[in-house]
């Protein structure tokens, strides 16, 4: 719940920037999962997300070493489905969401890790995030998946993997941290070293990793 | 079907006196019977009553007689339903502003099929109304207006007794002539029809704001109009709290439905669909009731509530309005909701998911689009001066200040820039375009509701990168839109309390940068950088901020002295308005949706289509009032109730040359082209 992490860049200190997608079900949680991680906040009447937005958020790991998300949050409308590709290509990680009380939103976000393990970046880290879990703690009942059903799959397919509550903020900053930690740092960190990591940054996408991004777009 | 909009507006009514035709000069009117601006009806009741005996016996209810022509064929269907398809505009759609100067109307070019029938309605300030309906052709009716004139001038110099006027209108002739003129209901006439002794004691005193003042208004309606925007509260589902929810929905002023031509419904403001699916239903047989005999329904009247149709290729949009508004002012704001639907789906996309399946239930594939819907009916609902004029208001700033904008937005253009805006809370600041397209400002009503009605967007935090269609541009495709939000308040961080605007929302400036290129995000968005950059550095961006900061000025700011208390300015030519801070007179949202109602009102009677007037002057317990139209531009005058008329036609003359004098800080001409 700590609000944002100090970006201060002391000299020789280490600055990777990556790209992260959100995917998943409409209505799982993912607006509410990134407002959680940038700003801090929660909204109860959330509108469904028109598009997707983009946002980034930094987190330190350690005292050298600070990693800036670019986070596109997609919507997870059907409609808006033909559009995923371009958010996912040049990704280095994805949160994969669904809700833990509705049984189908598993089943859309297993659609969508196998789509990211054929058509993203090779090399790209998946975390699978269980969200509302704030729902289960008053009503058991809510539960549509269990938490060993979800780990299993998640292990078999390699993700990580994690139940999260926007609402609370539980497992949210971790589920950040975890991806952060997983993804190449040292290679990144060696190429995207900087000082200065507001300067001008060229994001083109068919210019991936030529100032920052991707740490394995090797 | 769509009517053609000018010619269906409304004829004017009753205690308001047409007074002049001339051009130039607000004239000396007659000071007339007085007739309050708002309604008081009673709520719906035995609506569904009233349903089944109009669709049964086609007399409850005074129904219009159209001649249909037949559809246009509908566009070529896309083999694809993938619904983001790469935007392919065309740009061969002409819409440039440069040539054809006056497009006052916001429907007139994205429409799929057109009937010419004409509604004429007329409207009462007591909110009663008479609807007929002549075909394209010219009918025995063809010449209403002394018919009506005469209704009308005897309503207003009998100014009196509730009977009169309603006799009269059950006299004239019906059917069979072409034109099918029926009294339409029992009124209630109380308001607007008091004697003289109560109108003198009621002008004795000069309540502070005669706009929201309760004390001589003895409904409840007024009061409800705070709850308009309440949910309908979901009680128990015991017996009695379906009936106090449909009491709820009853309560509320104005709806709006959209439903398929097969009677699935799509979207409703208030209550959910199993509430009023009754209500859905008997809508849905009333229509197909007429569409069998061939035979359009566009509108009816069922115990103080207008009722209007507009059916659009699969879709019927029905608007159901206690609020007073013409025929053509609701089918403008039918024709709003019906674009948003086309900017979420495109129109070969709706085409073909009714072409595959008549059955269809397009709430899946609009999901999402309720709240971008409910923004704009609320909107409506509250009374919006840009749908009524179907114009822009833009953000007054010196033009030499606008220069180093526009040049700015020229200087960072990208590459795959189509057009790039800056808007402050709905207000335009500048525009940067291709010489060949314009933009068309029921595409612009559209995104201002998104980015400053809607709240999904700003709430979201972040940078966005919507695809949409803009029907006006090119209702078979999709745009990509960058936006970005830059607070209005001075420093980092903003949205204080003292930043929000007159509907209480914090004021934010959004930088918006359009393309056909859906992979063009990046490349806008250092567009944007370098915007934000430059405007900061060369002191733009603080003007911009303290423009909004500042706000409209008040009347008074404008004209010292004026007894004008609001007024709104159409430039016809820039197809934008101006108007003053709605402070001190409207700062509630009732006493706003009274000034709307009155600008409805007035605007109706100057646009009715056999009214020739150019001039019309409105006189009421709570206001005077004028409305002057001239082929450059149409302006509508509030002044308080004890003004003078010649203080209030100076008054609007002074507003004409003060707009002179300011146009090019009030309009947006020209604009940065490319
Ligand atoms: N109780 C609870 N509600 C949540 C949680 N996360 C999100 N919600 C609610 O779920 C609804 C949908 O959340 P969003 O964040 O908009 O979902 P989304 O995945 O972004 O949906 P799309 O933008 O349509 O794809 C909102 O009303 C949120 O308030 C959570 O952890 N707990
Ligand atoms: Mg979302």
């Amino acid at each position: 719940m700590t609000s944002r992490v100090s970006t201060g860049t002391r000299p020789g200190a280490r600055f990777a920037q990556f790209k992260l997608v959100l995917l998943g079900e409409s209505a799982v949680g993912k607006s509410s999962l990134v407002l959680r991680f940038v700003k801090d906040q929660f909204d109860d009447y959330r509108e469904s997300t028109i598009g997707a937005a983009f946002l980034t958020q930094t987190i330190s790991l350690d005292d050298t070493t600070t990693v800036k998300f670019e986070i596109w949050d997609t919507a997870g409308q059907e409609r808006y489905k033909s559009l995923a590709p371009m958010y996912y290509r040049n990704a280095n990680c994805a949160v994969v969401v669904y809700d833990i009380t509705q049984a189908s939103s598993l089943d859309k976000a297993k659609a969508w890790v196998k789509e990211l393990q054929r058509q993203a970046n090779e090399n790209i880290i998946i975390a699978l995030a269980g969200n509302k879990a704030d729902l289960v703690a008053e009503h058991p009942d809510k539960r549509a998946i269990t938490t060993s059903d979800a780990e299993a799959y998640a292990r078999e397919a390699g993700l990580l993997f994690f139940e999260t509550s926007a609402k609370t903020a539980e497992n949210v900053r971790e589920l950040f941290t975890a991806i952060a930690r997983k993804l190449p740092l040292e290679q990144a960190g060696a190429r995207n070293m900087r000082s200065n990591p507001r300067q001008g940054v060229d994001l083109r996408p068919e210019a991936p990793g030529t100032q920052g991004g991707g740490a394995c777009n090797c | 079907m769509v009517h053609d909009n000018e010619g269906s507006a409304a004829a004017s009514d009753g205690g308001n006196t047409p007074i002049d035709k001339r051009d130039t000069s607000p004239p000396p009117a007659k000071i007339e019977s007085d007739t309050a601006i708002d309604e008081t009806v009673p709520a719906v009741r035995d609506l569904q009553q009233d349903f089944q005996v109009s669709a049964t016996s086609q007399s409850g209810v005074s129904s219009t007689i159209h001649a249909e022509e037949p559809r246009p064929p509908l566009p070529a269907r896309s083999g694809n339903l993938d619904l983001l398809q790469e935007g392919n505009y065309s740009p061969s759609g002409s819409l440039q502003r440069s040539r054809k100067p006056v497009r006052p109307q916001l429907q007139s070019t994205a429409t799929t099929a057109l009937s010419r029938t004409d509604i004429n309605t007329l409207s009462y300030q007591d909110g009663s109304r008479d609807t007929y309906a002549a075909s394209a052709e010219t009918t025995p009716l063809s010449k209403p207006v002394g018919l009506f004139g005469s209704v009308k001038r005897f309503k207003g110099l009998g100014g009196s007794e509730t009977g009169d006027s309603a006799s009269v209108k059950s006299y004239v002739p019906t059917s069979e002539t072409g034109g099918d003129v029926e009294s339409l209901l029992g009124e209630v006439l109380s308001a607007s029809q008091q004697s003289p002794a109560w109108k003198l004691l009621s002008t004795q005193y000069e309540t502070p704001n005669p706009f929201d003042a309760a004390d001589y208004e003895d409904d409840e309606a007024t009061v409800e109009f705070y709850q308009e925007f309440d949910d309908i509260r979901q009680t128990d589902p015991d017996v009695g709290s379906e009936e106090q929810q449909l009491a709820q929905w009853q309560s509320k002023r104005k709806h709006f439905l959209i439903l398929s031509s097969a009677g699935k419904p799509i979207y409703n403001r208030h209550g959910d669909d199993n509430l009023i699916s009754g209500y859905i239903g008997i809508i849905q047989t009333i229509i197909s009731f007429y569409e069998g005999a061939d035979d359009q329904l566009g509108g009816f009247t069922a115990a103080g509530t207008r009722f209007v149709i507009m059916s659009q290729g699969p879709l019927y949009l029905v608007a159901i309005s206690k609020l007073g508004e013409n025929d053509a002012q609701l089918r403008v704001q039918l024709e709003a909701l019906y674009m948003q639907i086309l900017s979420t789906l495109t129109l070969p996309t709706l085409t073909h998911l009714f072409a595959n399946r008549a059955s269809t239930d397009l709430r899946r594939p609009l999901q999402g689009t309720e709240p971008l819907l409910s923004a704009l009916a609320d909107t409506f609902t509250r009374g919006s001066p840009p749908t009524l004029l179907s114009a822009l208001e833009c953000l007054k700033i010196r033009k030499s200040q606008r220069q180093v904008i526009n040049d700015t937005l020229l200087r960072t253009k990208c590459d795959t820039l189509l057009y790039g805006l800056i808007v402050a809370s709905g207000r335009l600041v500048s525009v940067v375009r291709p010489r060949k397209h314009s933009l068309h400002p029921s595409d612009l009503q559209l995104i201002f509701n998104m980015l400053f009605e809607a709240r999904g967007v700003k709430a979201g935090g972040g940078e966005n990168w919507i695809p949409l269609c803009l029907p006006g541009f090119n209702k078979n495709g999709y745009l990509y839109m960058y936006v970005s939000f830059v607070s209005a308040s001075e420093g980092e961080g903003g949205g204080s309390s003292d930043d929000c605007n007159e509907s209480g929302k914090p004021e934010e400036i959004a930088i918006l940068l359009i393309s056909a290129k859906k992979e063009s995000f990046y490349d806008l968005r250092k567009m944007r950088d370098a915007v934000v950059e430059q405007l900061d550095k060369n002191g733009s961006m603080s003007i911009i901020k303290a423009a909004v900061r500042r706000g409209r000025p008040t009347a008074t700011d404008i004209i010292p002295g004026t007894v004008l208390r609001h007024f709104l300015y159409k430039s016809k030519g820039n197809v934008q308005f101006t108007m003053p801070s709605y402070e001190p007179h409207f700062t509630t949202m009732l006493a706003r949706r009274r000034l709307l109602s009155l600008y409805h009102t007035l605007h109706a009677s100057v646009h009715a289509k056999n009214a020739h007037l150019k001039v019309h002057h409105c006189i009421s317990r709570e206001s005077i009032s004028l409305a002057w139209v001239t082929p450059l531009f149409e302006l509508y005058c509030v002044a308080g109730p004890h003004a003078s008329r010649n203080a209030l036609a100076h008054s609007a003359n002074k507003v004409v040359q003060w707009v002179r004098r300011e146009e090019e800080r009030v309009f947006i001409i020209g604009g940065a082209i490319f």
